[in-house]
């Protein structure tokens, strides 16, 4: 009899809100009833936690029971409450220590016989836990390894109700139980490919190295069978690895989408390439209930990959538009409002028309001039022009491929040590500046601070005149400068990064 | 008789003892009309105390309030209006009780009062 109090995590999006869980056990008639807005999955804690304290040696309250998890306005769902609940109720009779139950943060779902199954989100969970300033977390043996990836955080692994209500100082006889596991996360990412494949295709090569050090999101634009797949796959082969808090946000997301974590954190970039079928709340992310992250959330600090981008739905693609502006998506729902993050890189592929021969020597384009115009017209201007480089993937000649032979091939690893070494200069050269990378350079500082030499973009200003270029255009023309500048190892773009980074955008004229 | 409605007297007794011994005084006793028992009619004070009395050998099959539900509740409720319109001498405010008793063959029985469940 009396009042249990027991901690948990409530997420929403990546942010974790601390959650208290109270239980009353009462004389009354026999009721359990859980209030503090459960979806369905939380309302049914009731079956499982009566079952695991059963099935635990405990005789479950007789009177009439009240859990609240509070704050009551805050939604919660999912199953990851039902081992604070058990706990709460078994500290309200006196079971366990109160003090012990109360101090710590309990994450888990528990299956009918009182084992510990694991959940999904642990890994933001315990994130939430320590920055609420809790010190250690309870969480299934099957969470463990994600859990402990959380530096300076102390997590005691339980596989059963069992082992928890011991750790509190419950006076039972450890039983050994088979712990319940997640699927086993594969051993090894999968294999990228390498730069050095890509044959003939000089300056796609060149692109993606730009792309990957500057930070410009791509669109490739060719026939079928020049390569636009196989140069997008490598560009995060030669991406530098990920910042602690860039694979702790990569390793969150994937814990919350339900991707196995594993034992460490994602040390390189992710890929993300939906199919062309995709909603928009595939790609932004969404659902009723629960909020989970879609394909560019999951994209996060690495590529958002959409081949055959025509084909996708205009909403899916517009959808984009806000999170490659912000870097954030944030998803309203009825219930409550979930943002993620989505700083990832746009590569985009497309053929120049529906049968794709537009364009192309020696082959004929059987498309209506109408059909021709209406197939690109679906890339919206808008994305369009928030996309850097916008480069034509010709087919590969047998004169190129012959004399590829001759020419040296660069290797991931040589274009991923070029990157390093760009990036190294970015950061030096933007040590006090708010953006790191030179996409996101605003315009400005290209146009004051950042201005290349003098005197060298008088082609630029050409273009600009003529109406070639709009301000947005030209703009982005200086960024990918900025990047060539990086890679050259010059201080400042000159007349020759000025030409290259035009050609980088030729695509688009 | 069978052995079910023997402990149910049994249990009926216990309960009437034991709240007799704690200051109620009997007014009646399974009560019935055409809807259904009153197991016992208590006074306490100015309350007049409707009880419904469970009672089980064991736990085996759950405790004997979790047999009291909310339809038996609602069904109580209704036969204390009925057993007021048939008493209209009877004053005071009405309460709805329950009782379990728990006695095992071989034990001394267990029993819980609760005031009010209703």
């Amino acid at each position: 009899m009396g009042v249990g109090r027991a901690h948990s995590v409530a997420l929403l999006g990546l942010d974790g809100a601390l959650v208290e869980i109270e239980a009353d056990t009462a004389r009354g008639l026999p009721a359990f009833v859980l209030v503090g807005l459960p979806d369905t999955a939380l309302g049914e804690a009731k079956a499982r936690v009566r079952s695991a304290i059963g099935n635990t040696e405990f005789d479950f309250p007789a009177g009439r029971v009240t859990i609240n998890l509070s704050p009551a306005s805050l939604p919660k769902t999912g199953a990851a409450f039902d081992l604070g609940i058990a706990l709460a109720l078994l500290a309200a009779e006196g079971l366990v220590d109160p003090a012990s139950v109360a101090g710590v943060v309990h994450l888990g779902e528990l299956g009918l016989d009182g084992r510990m199954r694991p959940s999904r989100g642990v890994l933001p969970m315990v994130l939430a836990a320590e920055r609420a300033g809790f010190d250690t977390v309870l969480v299934p043996a099957g969470n463990a390894d994600e859990a402990a990836l959380v530096p300076g955080m102390r997590v005691v692994s339980v596989a059963s109700l069992r082992d928890a209500a011991i750790w509190h100082g419950a006076e039972l006889e450890h039983l050994e139980v088979e712990p319940l596991l997640p699927a086993p996360a594969p051993d090894a990412e999968p294999e990228l490919g390498d730069l050095a494949d890509v044959v003939g295709n000089r300056d796609a090569v060149e692109a993606v190295q730009v792309a990957a050090a500057g930070g410009h999101h791509m669109f490739l634009l060719g026939p079928p069978g020049a390569g636009k797949t196989m140069i997008a796959a490598r560009l995060p082969g030669i991406l530098p690895d990920l910042d602690e808090r860039a694979a702790l946000e990569v390793s969150s997301i994937r814990s919350l989408a339900g991707i196995p974590v594993g034992r460490s954190l994602a040390t390189r970039p992710p890929l993300e390439a939906p199919h062309h079928s995709a909603s928009s709340a595939a790609i932004v992310g969404g659902g009723s209930g629960v909020i989970r992250p879609g394909a560019a959330a999951r994209a996060a600090h690495g590529i958002l990959f959409l081949d055959e981008a025509p084909e996708f739905a205009p909403t899916a693609l517009d959808s984009l538009r806000q999170p490659l502006e912000s870097g954030v998506i944030t998803i309203s729902r009825v219930s409550a409002t979930a943002s993620f993050p989505a700083r990832f890189q746009l590569v985009l592929a497309a053929n120049p028309c529906p049968c794709g021969n537009a364009g192309v020597r020696d082959a004929e384009c059987t498309c209506t001039p109408f059909a021709r115009r209406r197939y690109l017209g679906r890339l919206s201007g808008p994305l369009l022009d928030r996309v850097d480089i916008q480069l034509d993937v010709p087919r590969v000649t047998a004169a190129q491929l012959r004399m590829a032979a001759e020419a040296p091939v660069t290797t991931s690893d040589a274009a991923r040590a070029r990157v390093l070494e760009a990036r190294a200069r970015t950061a030096a050269r933007l040590a006090g500046a708010p953006w790191r990378l030179n996409a996101h350079a605003p315009g400005t500082w290209l146009r004051t601070d950042g201005a290349p030499h003098p005197g060298s973009t008088a082609s630029l200003d050409r273009a600009l005149e003529r109406g070639a270029l709009t301000m947005r255009g030209y703009d982005r023309v200086l960024r990918i400068a900025w990047t060539l500048a990086d890679l050259d190892g010059v201080d400042r773009p000159g007349l020759e990064q000025i030409g290259r980074a035009l050609y980088l955008r030729k695509a688009a004229t | 008789m069978a052995a079910k409605d023997e402990l149910g007297r049994r249990g009926e007794r216990l309960a009437e003892q034991y709240l007799e011994a704690r200051g109620y005084r009997l007014i009646e006793r399974n009560w019935r009309c055409r809807h259904g028992e009153i197991d016992l009619v208590m006074r306490g004070g100015d309350v007049i105390a409707f009880v419904e009395v469970k009672t089980r050998t064991s736990t085996a099959f759950g405790h004997p309030l979790e047999a009291i539900t909310p339809v038996k509740l609602a069904r109580m409720r209704r036969l204390a209006g009925l057993w007021r319109e048939a008493h209209p001498d009877e004053r005071g405010r009405i309460r709805i009780d329950a009782v379990a008793v728990l006695a095992p063959r071989d034990h001394a029985p267990s029993i819980d009062h609760l005031v009010g469940v209703f």
